[in-house]
């Protein structure tokens, strides 16, 4: 089945794939061997010189209460991002698969958070729920609650996550809409004829052939919690208070270029390289080769 | 098991298109109904509103004594076998036929006891624990109907059940199709545009064209007796042949168009003195000699069969729109370009009248 195109001198097929050899060198593989390569050096405060430490920037870490600590922090944020948005749009995305009237404008209207930039969407939550100002920071005082991210972690974090799901629902309800569309209408049919009620019909039919879609988003949706967050993070609560929103990604950049220690941050970059290599091998391997019939 | 029933049944889509145009109908106990048109016509839409997957906007279906025009499709206890059979994919062949039974709390071991009964019946004994992407066409198509009925439904609903399989298949699929009903005795509905299995499988045929019920008989009354022009051209392989004419002066005849001779066959006092059309099936056409023939062809192409050969032509002097086909034994040889003297079967000549394609009687 696969064509494959023969060339017979090497000069134009090496001339094709220069581009993006040269993209891929220049923007990914130097910068991540840069990257590997401090991770093993300890520089001095003003930049002078540098030593070769071997790996103890990474036992430093793994030693680091503050660090642990973070990671900690990132499983629950990625976890709590993804879950939310992830239900968030396979519900939006299953009443609009029902929509009749005006269809296109519903779901152009929920496509719109996803070209927002990070950080003006979270500086859009930021004020909404901004505890002397904010509209929804009033409605819960209202409701008895007395909100305020400045102050307490756990409202932080809620105002981080809500922010990043948000933003992360668009994507969600584009790739669940088109796998909706995808099932056959005959089998929710067959299932209704079959004495399923529209409930157990999701459950029981449409949900498991959504399956692939939602792995798939799984995956991209943690790499997004991990990578993608620090603009909406940096926006907000700036990973305050007390470090109570410090994700990874933000560590990293708060370490190496406030705190300049250059080598930790290196040595920070290369765990997030890990894990991200990890969950596209993940991917990659069990999740696009299993799930599909 | 029960009977089923249209009154006045009209179907109008919220965009104003009207598909269906006042079905009346009843179908009995145990019989085996087959809805034929081209497509289009509205006979899915009347299928799938018996089913409960599209409402009606007027009129009643009644499903044994109750009107079931309210009732979801999972109340109706009835089963459809879907064109492109519509097999739960992520499930094993049991587990598709036992959902139905499991959504309606039947017990594990009547479960158990029911498919296996069907999976005898359709020779599914081996494939119970595949999944439908790895049976064939025609496997598929029995697990399809397996599905249907392990329910034991008051009545089964067919929308096109044959129409994915190859011609040996579906011949072959068609006559167990046939048997089961026989055997189970469950009323039956079955959507079709293929005129031979309409034929072949109908206890009564409904035709439909353009959201009207055409004519409603058995297969045999509606070959022998096609109520209107529609219904002719539509049933019957290859389609009647029309020919337009006129009603002779002495009523005894009808002078058609590019033939020398008048039609010695009667039409119904009921034709108006004028133009008339005249139907004769290619079946019902003879070649003999020249003195004795009706009419005359002139040979264009001709395709043989083996057994039969059909011969495609034109009325010596009939000039445009005046095709004839006629079926003649494949033993007879004929070529291009020959001219054919035909003998007409007087009983078996329709006439109807051009202006509103009505059977004239």
């Amino acid at each position: 089945m696969e064509k494959r195109v023969v060339f017979s001198k090497l000069g134009l097929p090496i001339l094709l794939v220069a581009p993006q050899i040269v993209i891929t060198l220049v923007f990914f593989i130097w910068p991540a061997s840069q990257a590997l390569y401090q991770s093993l050096l300890l520089e001095d405060a003003f930049g002078l010189k540098s030593q070769f430490v071997w790996l103890d920037n990474f036992i430093a870490l793994f030693s680091d209460p503050h660090y642990l600590n973070s990671f900690a922090r990132t499983v629950v944020f990625s976890a709590a991002t993804a879950g939310l948005s992830l239900g968030v749009a396979l519900f939006l995305a299953a009443m609009a698969d029902r929509v009749l009237k005006g269809a296109t404008a519903y779901r152009t209207l929920i496509v719109w958070p996803y070209a927002v930039a990070p950080a003006v969407a979270g500086v859009l939550w930021f004020f909404m729920f901004n505890p002397s100002i904010g509209i929804l920071a009033y409605l819960l005082k209202g409701l008895g609650y007395d909100w305020n991210h400045y102050l307490d972690g756990t409202d932080a974090m809620m105002l981080v996550i809500l922010a990043a799901s948000w933003k992360q629902v668009s994507y969600n309800f584009l790739f669940f809409l088109a796998g909706l569309q995808a099932i056959p209408r005959s089998l929710v049919e067959a299932a209704a004829i079959d004495g399923a009620r529209p409930f157990k019909r999701f459950w029981t039919i449409v949900f498991p052939l959504l399956s692939p879609t939602a792995f798939f988003l799984l995956v991209v949706n943690i790499v997004y919690a991990f990578f993608d967050t620090f603009g909406i993070v940096h926006a907000t609560t700036s990973g305050g208070p007390a470090q109570s929103t410090t994700i990874l990604v933000y560590k990293v950049f708060n370490d190496g270029f406030i705190g300049l220690d250059l080598g930790g941050s290196a040595a920070q970059s290369v765990v997030l390289m890990a894990v991200v290599i990890t969950l596209t091998v993940f991917q990659f391997r069990y999740i696009e080769r299993k799930v599909a019939y | 098991m029960a009977g089923l029933e249209f009154v006045g049944v009209r179907k109008t889509y919220p965009n104003g298109v009207k598909a269906i145009h006042g079905i009346d109908m009843a179908v009995s106990d145990g019989e085996f109904v087959v809805i034929v048109g081209p497509s289009g016509c509205g006979k899915s839409t009347l299928l799938r509103m018996v089913a409960g997957l599209e409402t009606v906007t007027e009129g009643e279906i009644r499903i044994g004594e109750n009107r079931v025009n309210e009732l979801e499709p999972a109340d109706r206890n009835i089963a459809m076998v879907f064109q492109n059979y519509a097999l739960y994919p992520h499930m094993s062949v049991f587990d598709n036929m036992a959902y139905g039974l499991r959504n309606r709390r039947t017990p594990r071991d009547e479960i158990a006891r029911r498919v296996a009964e069907a999976a005898g019946t359709l020779q599914l004994e081996g494939l119970l624990d595949r999944r439908p992407g790895q049976l064939s066409g025609g496997q598929r198509q029995r697990v399809a109907m397996g599905r249907a009925i392990v329910r034991e439904p008051e009545a089964f609903l067919f929308d096109e059940p044959l129409s994915n399989l190859d011609a040996k298949l579906r011949v072959q699929m068609r006559l167990e199709i046939k048997r089961l009903q026989r055997a189970l005795g469950t009323t039956s509905l079955y959507v079709t545009h293929d005129q031979v299995e309409a034929m072949t499988l109908a206890d009564r045929l409904i035709v439909m064209n353009a959201g009207v019920a055409e004519q409603i008989g058995t297969p045999l009354e509606i070959y022998d007796a096609p109520a209107t022009l529609f219904v002719a051209g539509f049933i019957g392989s290859p389609a009647m042949n029309f020919l337009s004419g006129t009603v002779a002066d002495d009523g005894a005849g009808a002078n058609l168009d590019g033939a020398e001779r008048t039609l010695l066959v009667a039409p119904p006092a009921s034709a108006r003195r004028g133009r008339i059309t005249v139907g004769i099936r290619p079946e019902h056409l003879e070649p003999v000699s020249r003195e004795t023939a009706a009419l005359e062809v002139v040979v264009e192409l001709v395709e043989a069969l083996g057994a039969d050969s059909l011969v495609h032509g034109q009325l010596a002097d009939g000039g445009e729109g005046a095709a004839v086909t006629v079926r003649v034994d494949g033993a007879r040889r004929v070529a291009a370009g020959e001219v054919l003297s035909l003998a007409v079967a007087p009983n078996h000549v329709h006439f109807f009248d051009p202006d509103d394609g009505k059977r004239l009687a």
